[in-house]
């Protein structure tokens, strides 16, 4: 059994004639320990899925209308409100973007890890726990950080103190929605470090949202491409960096300006990513797609399996 | 003559520390800073938060004022002058914004954004004409013509960027600062506005001061690449030299730690240790000594000085041209 | 190859305003109060024409007479004479000896809008001696409901008038001492601020004793709006400072600032009209204030002065508890002030709530 089985997922906000679709049948798993790596463009609905995991997207205005999300084998969408506050955290944690806006701007930061502790480890709610935390997240003399606020420490800084939050309460999964993304490159170089690090130490899965390609390579064993509320491709990370199948993949890559690459004129993929509400009818992709035929316009592709363990959303994805 | 000449530039902020402290101190955020840039070239600036990359373009445009040295445009200096005479030269230079949901005015329409900078300088002297170049600048930039009556709210970040840029084109100037145009945008829309802003160079022959963090995209707009760090400028060349030959340590490590997308390669990840210091303390001698895995005692009493090491390439290391990990083999992408 | 994206929707472009007037026509309380409030306003405008007695027409025998209301005889609406009884202003109808009452009736002269003179009435009997007091009559004998249209004209338009003062002179104060900060913000902020302190209604007092006793009614109209203007203006500014100072450093005020707009020109095109969203909420929340102002001068007897009618004198006949109790429809004024705070209240929030474009 999976650590994590997503099935078929759909949510939409709003309701009724208002509603809009913002996850559209989104199905994955994550094993024990894997990293998973989700990647797409803005309104893409990857946030939106991550969140889900915990149920942590209010509803009102989220409204969940299909499938189910199975944290060890239990769903997510039933659960009762005592269970979910013991998964969060427990089995689940969150790291996010903005570490800034993530830590409590009046709480020393020892006090806000200690908080998570006291919630899944209460025996282990002392300094000495902190201090350990903070050492794994490589925070230098962590004596005297537990003292800090959260304005005296660098983006960096806090952004491990997130993830040592995180990893207080010892959790199977955690996940990471674009976590260097607000980081200067070099920080950035040294958290994917550390992300790295922890996984061969404690053995955690993570779930990993990110925008840039160049992150799948350094972090991921597999991917999923989400493209307008739908996953479009699901392969192994090398894999698919190495062979991408589905069009929008392969002009996501071909569209980054790569260190050593030709000076040439970038392929851009024309128009804009179709907002929620506004998705086209039949493949959402197809009035960007360069090899989109009329009946893609049609009916919607589904997600196939073409070989082992890749799936592509694109009945044409043998085309060069 | 060339474009821009910028000579020991400085822009220091005061810090306040209350009424009664004596020694006042400044946050060092462009710290004699010189360069040049030739007509219709693009020059790529990068540089992590706190190094002054946004500082030194806003004081080029006078948008911040420059505590000491010269900006000199077409042999002109630029920091010195003030009233009508800069209004006028202010058509000469113009920026683009990296945020392109504050970068223009929620209340007025692309004809009244775009328009109001023909107005300024009386561009046009009839309706009809000012309508048309409204028109002509939307089209340039890649824009429909039925989008000119439209409210900012109603376009993505991509269009919205295109505005910007079709503001800045509309007074005709000879340079434009770039300040980080594509790191708000989204990945499939960013090839599309840099490949805009190259043709438009193209036709136009507007020079670019390009400043962004993301090495790949500067060095693929770039003619020359200028790295800063705390203020100050610590390596200057050809983009591809730069890429390839790095010289300066900090340099090396910025290209390192750029995600690769190749999974094949195997290259050794140099992770610098600590953060970027404070530009108010910074430290004394190279600035980058803290951080530098091969720093010397010369390095921490000894300012570098910015100099020639190869050539047309500078940079300020005591060590310049020591390799700390061995040089990337530059992928080889299989055809996608 | 050329890609076509096609252009989804072809509509009227959709200005920050028209968002706005969506946004609110959801909220249900908030036009409720909206459609009150134009109901009162459009009742003031025709004040003349609605009431049947002018404001001033004194009736001997009818002092604090009880509501008169017509009432339905067969098919037609007659009104009942009244007699006064010995004792202390009491009242009997005779039922049987009625008037009926007619609708679009020549009557008291009085001038619409001001200045076109009229003298149609929406309903009355034609004879005095059968009076519809519909809100019984004051201690003078004057209709109640009459003084309180003519009295609305003078409240509500105070409101509207001052809060169009003080706020325009606020957003300008407040937009230059953003927008330039440094020492102007400094002096200009310490002189808000000093206005502010000083107790409003204290304030309010010591400014009427600057003006002579003896003014027209007009003048002192006009006094009211700028005393109670000159106390609301600085608070605005305080608010539109902090917004000019935080809007300047918005890249789409740089890029002005890039092109060389001149600072005028920017305040009034960029600054300014992003804070409208919050100016008209402000400005409907504050209208009631300059509406209690106004009763409070009145009610102290230093506002409007007799035989004007404001709701506000109105109020003041009824301090004397015995004429409360004896005669409660001397407080029909302060009904009246009740539902036209209550309105602005609750379509102020709904404005805010509309101009919120975070909440849903």
């Amino acid at each position: 059994m999976n650590l994590l089985e997503i099935k078929n997922l759909k949510m939409d906000f709003g309701t009724d004639a208002d509603a809009l679709r913002a996850v559209d049948g989104v199905s994955f798993n994550i094993g024990a320990g894997e990293t998973v790596c989700l990647v797409g463009e803005s309104g893409c609905g990857k946030t939106v899925t991550a969140l889900s995991i915990a149920r942590l997207v209010p509803t009102p205005p989220a409204n969940y209308v299909g499938g189910e999300i199975l944290l060890n084998g239990r769903d997510v969408l039933k659960m009762s409100s005592g269970e979910l506050r013991s998964i969060r955290g427990g089995v689940v944690s969150y790291v996010f973007q903005e570490p800034g806006a993530s830590l409590n701007p009046v709480f020393r930061i020892g006090n806000q890890i200690k908080e998570s502790l006291k919630l899944h480890r209460p025996e282990k709610a002392t300094n000495e726990e902190v201090i350990r935390l903070l050492k794994l997240v490589g925070i230098p003399a962590p004596e005297s950080r537990i003292k800090n606020y959260p304005f005296e420490m660098s983006g960096g800084m806090q952004q491990r103190v997130m993830i040592a939050m995180a990893l207080a309460s010892e959790p199977k999964l955690l996940v990471a929605d674009e976590p260097t993304t607000a980081l200067d490159v070099t920080i950035q170089a040294q958290i994917l470090e550390l992300l790295s690090e922890l996984k061969r130490r404690l053995g955690m899965a993570i779930l990993l949202i990110t925008h840039n390609l160049g992150i799948v390579g350094d972090m991921a064993d597999r991917v999923a491409v989400m493209y307008a509320g739908q996953i479009v491709e699901l392969s192994p990370a090398k894999e698919l960096l190495r062979r991408p199948l589905h069009p929008y993949t392969k002009a996501l890559m071909a569209s980054v300006p790569k260190l050593h690459g030709t000076a040439d004129r970038l392929s851009a993929i024309p128009g804009n990513v179709p907002r929620l509400g506004n998705f086209p009818p039949g493949c959402r992709f197809a009035p960007r797609c360069p090899i989109a035929k009329p009946e893609c316009s049609d009916k919607l592709p589904e997600l196939v399996e073409v070989e082992a363990g890749r799936f592509v959303r694109c009945p044409f994805w043998k085309s060069p | 003559m060339s474009l821009l000449e910028v000579k020991n530039l400085k822009v220091y902020f005061p810090v306040k520390h209350g009424m009664f402290s004596r020694t006042p101190e400044f946050v060092k955020a462009v710290d004699n800073v010189s360069f040049t840039i030739e007509p219709g070239e693009t020059l790529g600036l990068v540089g992590e938060s706190g190094c002054g990359k946004t500082t030194l373009g806003r004081a080029i445009v006078r948008l911040v004022e420059p505590t000491a040295g010269s900006v000199l445009l077409n042999g002109e200096n630029v920091a010195q002058m003030s009233g009508s005479v800069l209004r006028a030269r202010r058509r000469k230079f113009q920026i683009i914004f990296q945020d392109p949901y504050g970068s223009l005015n929620p209340r007025m329409t692309v004809e009244q954004i775009v328009g109001e900078a023909l107005d300024i300088h009386k561009l046009t002297d009839s309706k009809a004409a000012r309508q048309k170049r409204i028109v002509e600048l939307l089209k340039a930039v890649g824009l429909d013509a039925i989008y000119a009556q439209r409210y900012p709210h109603e376009f993505s970040g991509g269009q919205r960027q295109r505005i910007g840029i079709a503001r800045a084109l509309a007074v005709e100037p000879e340079l434009i600062i770039c300040d980080e145009p594509v790191s708000a945008l989204d990945v499939s829309v960013q090839a599309q506005i840099i490949n805009l802003l190259r043709d438009l160079q193209q036709e136009r022959g507007i020079a670019y001061l390009f400043i962004a963090h993301d090495l790949a995209v500067v060095e693929h707009i770039s003619r020359r690449v200028m790295v800063m760090y705390l203020g100050k400028v610590v390596e200057t060349a050809d983009a591809k030299t730069i890429i390839r030959e790095p010289q300066h340590p900090y340099t090396q490590a910025l290209i390192s730690a750029i995600p690769e997308v190749d999974p094949e390669s195997k290259r050794q990840r140099i992770i610098l240790p600590g953060d970027v210091p404070s530009p108010i303390h910074p430290p004394g001698g190279c600035p980058f000594h803290p951080r530098c895995p091969i720093a010397e005692e010369r390095c921490r009493t000894e300012v570098p000085a910015f100099r020639e090491v190869a050539r047309k390439h500078f940079a300020a290391c005591h060590l310049a041209g020591t390799k700390i990990a061995s040089p990337r083999n530059p992928a080889r992408s299989d055809a996608v | 190859m050329e890609t076509t994206i096609a252009i989804v929707k072809t509509q009227p472009a959709l200005s920050p305003w028209r968002l706005f007037w969506h946004r609110l026509r959801r909220r249900k309380i908030a036009l409720t109060g909206g459609v009150t409030l134009i109901f009162l306003y459009a009742v003031a405008i025709f004040a003349g024409f609605i009431a049947p007695y002018r404001y001033d027409q004194i009736s001997d025998n009818a002092f604090f007479h009880p509501p008169v209301w017509p009432r339905l005889q067969g098919f037609r609406l007659v009104v009942p004479r009244s007699e006064q009884m010995p004792g202390d202003f009491v009242y009997r109808q005779i039922s049987n000896d009625t008037r009926p009452l007619h609708f679009f009736i020549r009557g008291g002269k009085y001038k619409l809008l001001g200045f076109i003179p009229c003298s149609l009435h929406l309903f009355g009997t034609g004879d005095d001696n059968y009076s519809v007091y519909l809100f019984g009559a004051d201690q003078f004998g004057r209709d109640i409901f009459s003084r309180l249209l003519y009295g609305s004209q003078v409240s509500l338009s105070i409101g509207v008038v001052g809060i169009l003062l003080s706020f325009s002179l606020g957003m300008i104060v407040g937009g230059i001492s953003g927008y330039f900060s440094g020492w102007t913000d400094t002096v200009v902020m310490r002189f808000c601020e000093l206005i502010m302190s000083i107790p409003a209604l204290y304030l309010i007092i010591s400014l009427r004793n600057v003006f002579p006793p003896g003014m027209s009614s007009s003048q002192v109209y006009a006094m009211i709006i700028v005393i109670l203007s000159f106390i609301g203006w600085a608070s605005m500014a305080r608010v539109i400072r902090g917004m000019a100072l935080s809007l300047r450093e918005q890249p789409f005020i740089l890029a002005a600032r890039s092109l060389g707009q001149s600072h005028l020109k920017i305040i009034c095109r960029h600054i300014l009209p992003n804070t409208f969203s919050y100016v008209i909420v402000a400005a409907t929340l504050s209208v009631p204030y300059y509406i209690l102002g106004e009763v409070v001068l009145s009610f102290l007897g230093v506002g409007i002065q007799e035989p004007q009618a404001s709701w506000g004198l109105m109020l003041n006949a009824a301090q004397n508890t015995e004429y409360m109790q004896r005669f409660p429809w001397l407080l029909a004024p302060g009904a009246a002030i009740f539902v036209t705070v209550l309105a602005f209240n609750f379509l102020g929030d709904g404005l805010r709530d509309a101009a919120d474009t975070k909440s849903l």
